[in-house]
């Protein structure tokens, strides 16, 4: 875990700090983690219990998002950390308005469920939507565990697996507009899922900026905006 | 280590260089303290020289006017520019050296006479006796350093009635009214409280319209804040050169790494 020393300072006071710091951006990540898992459990099952529950706990995601950023404060007015450590400072504070959007979106998903109640739609899309639920479970748990890790391979990793999650939304998007095409008394229902569908897309994205400040985090490049993503282009060099 | 492994190629491309040392070993009688450094000063920039005490920081410094000479025993090795002469090459007398590279010492020391007297010292000393002209480069002097409205009205006043802030800036006025090139200072503001310490930094930051500064400092934060440029020497080595943005968001050493930000290494130095 500690790739960067983090536990090394002359300060015990201050690796105690920063030790809390992860460990909390990490409670959140699962929070959020269970979240997204809970709500996509109420779109397969159209369990409302489910629905109620991650309404219910939203509010404590946004809770930790104040609390960690209370933090991140403070450690930047009393320690006025450098390099690495102020990298991990900046990088917490980006990631957490980030997993705090993820908890939005989480929301929202459990909140269609709930709208769209019992009706029924074929089978395919419902699959795709699970498919699509379920990489994006896999891309938020593997980009949290690359944080644990501060492993900035494994983040670029799920960086580029975005792609993925955006090719499926294309798919399941085109399906639900010739649906909605077809039978125009869906319209409501198939708008609704295709909000659905927007809101994992959503995440993926969110994900992914989570990965980019994994990256600055370890390497100390800003690579937001680099098309890093698209491209197969190796990470920049550490130190240069 | 040369000049090229210590700092990114082109880093100081274009930049005129007010001081440079090549290859430089100062030895004294019983121990090393600079080992073969290469360091480049760039002119009308601020350069902060940080690492740990005994780290060779203020020799260093001390070579750059040849304030090494007085001790006992103390021997030079390889090259000092200024502006590309050669320092202890003869190619500039002592003296004159002098006057071009000033120098600030942590403790200020304002000689014990008036406000006036301590601006016009070097002045009278390099053989100026129009009072009108010493009036005039009194006053520019302590106008650059702030310190003119503060003290225009007491010129004739001791020196030593200064606050430690107001004596540290009349130091820095003696300094700059024989019009130097470079000013180098030896933790110029550990003495001051906090708010003399920002009016200094200010200044500092201002001097570098005219001046080339290099900055011995122990406090990272002031490096941070007034400098261009930041050297990292460690036991007698400089060990890296960066902008002061990338040494304190990404140093590329991990030694820098943990010496800016206060970690603790067992294991022995490259």
């Amino acid at each position: 875990m500690d790739r960067l020393h983090l536990g090394q300072h002359i300060s015990q006071q201050f690796n105690t700090e920063l030790a809390a710091l992860t460990k909390q951006v990490l409670a959140m990540g699962g929070l959020v983690e269970a979240q997204l898992a809970t709500a996509l459990e109420a779109h397969a099952a159209r369990d409302l219990r489910q629905v109620a529950h991650v309404v219910a706990r939203e509010s404590e995601v946004n809770a930790a998002e104040l609390e960690i950023d209370a933090r991140c404060t403070q450690i930047l007015a009393r320690r006025q950390p450098a390099a690495s450590d102020l990298r991990l400072v900046l990088a917490v504070v980006r990631m957490v308005t980030n997993l705090e959007r993820i908890g939005d979106e989480a929301e929202r998903i459990a909140r269609i469920a709930e709208k769209l109640g019992n009706g029924e739609f074929a089978e395919h899309y419902g699959v795709k939507l699970a498919q699509m639920g379920s990489l994006v479970r896999d891309q938020l748990r593997g980009t949290l565990d690359a944080f644990a890790r501060m492993d900035e391979t494994s983040a670029l990793d799920w960086l580029r697996r975005d792609r993925e999650v955006d090719l499926l939304y294309k798919e399941l998007t085109r399906l639900l507009v010739e649906l909605m095409q077809r039978e125009s008394e869906r319209v409501p229902a198939a708008l609704e899922l295709l909000w659905c569908a927007r809101a994992l897309e959503r995440i993926g994205d969110r994900c992914k900026n989570i990965g980019e400040q994994v990256i600055y985090l370890v390497r100390g490049k800003d690579v937001r905006h680099t098309g890093l993503s698209r491209s197969a282009a190796p990470l920049p060099d550490a130190k240069s | 280590m040369s000049a090229v492994e210590v700092m990114p190629a082109q880093l100081l491309a274009g930049l005129e260089l007010a001081l440079q040392a090549r290859g430089l070993s100062l030895d004294y009688a019983d121990r090393r303290a600079l080992d073969s450094v290469h360091l480049q000063v760039p002119s009308r920039r601020v350069t902060a020289l940080i690492g740990p005490s005994g780290c060779g920081k203020s020799s260093l410094l001390r070579c750059f006017n040849r304030l090494n000479d007085e001790i006992a025993g103390c021997r030079v090795g390889g090259e000092i520019l200024l502006f590309g002469d050669d320092v202890y090459a003869g190619a500039i007398a002592p003296p004159e050296l002098r006057r071009r590279v000033g120098m600030v010492f942590q403790k200020p020391n304002p000689f014990p006479q008036s406000i006036v007297d301590n601006v016009a010292f070097g002045l009278r000393l390099a053989g100026i006796r129009s009072r009108l002209e010493l009036d005039d480069r009194v006053e520019a002097a302590l106008r650059a350093t702030g310190l003119w409205h503060e003290v225009r009205d007491r010129l004739a006043a001791s020196a030593l009635q200064l606050s430690a802030g107001q004596q540290q800036r009349l130091v820095i006025a003696r300094a700059l009214a024989v019009e130097p090139e470079v000013l180098l200072m030896d933790e110029p503001a550990s003495m001051l409280d906090p708010i003399s310490t920002l009016r200094f930094e200010e200044l500092v930051v201002a001097l570098r319209e005219r001046y080339s500064v290099l900055l011995v400092t122990h406090n990272m934060q002031q490096a941070a804040r007034v400098a261009d440029y930041t050297a990292f020497l460690h036991a007698g080595r400089l060990l890296e050169f960066d902008t002061t943005d990338h040494i304190f968001t990404n140093p590329r050493l991990r030694e820098t790494e943990d010496y800016i930000t206060g970690r603790m290494r067992e294991t022995p130095l490259r």
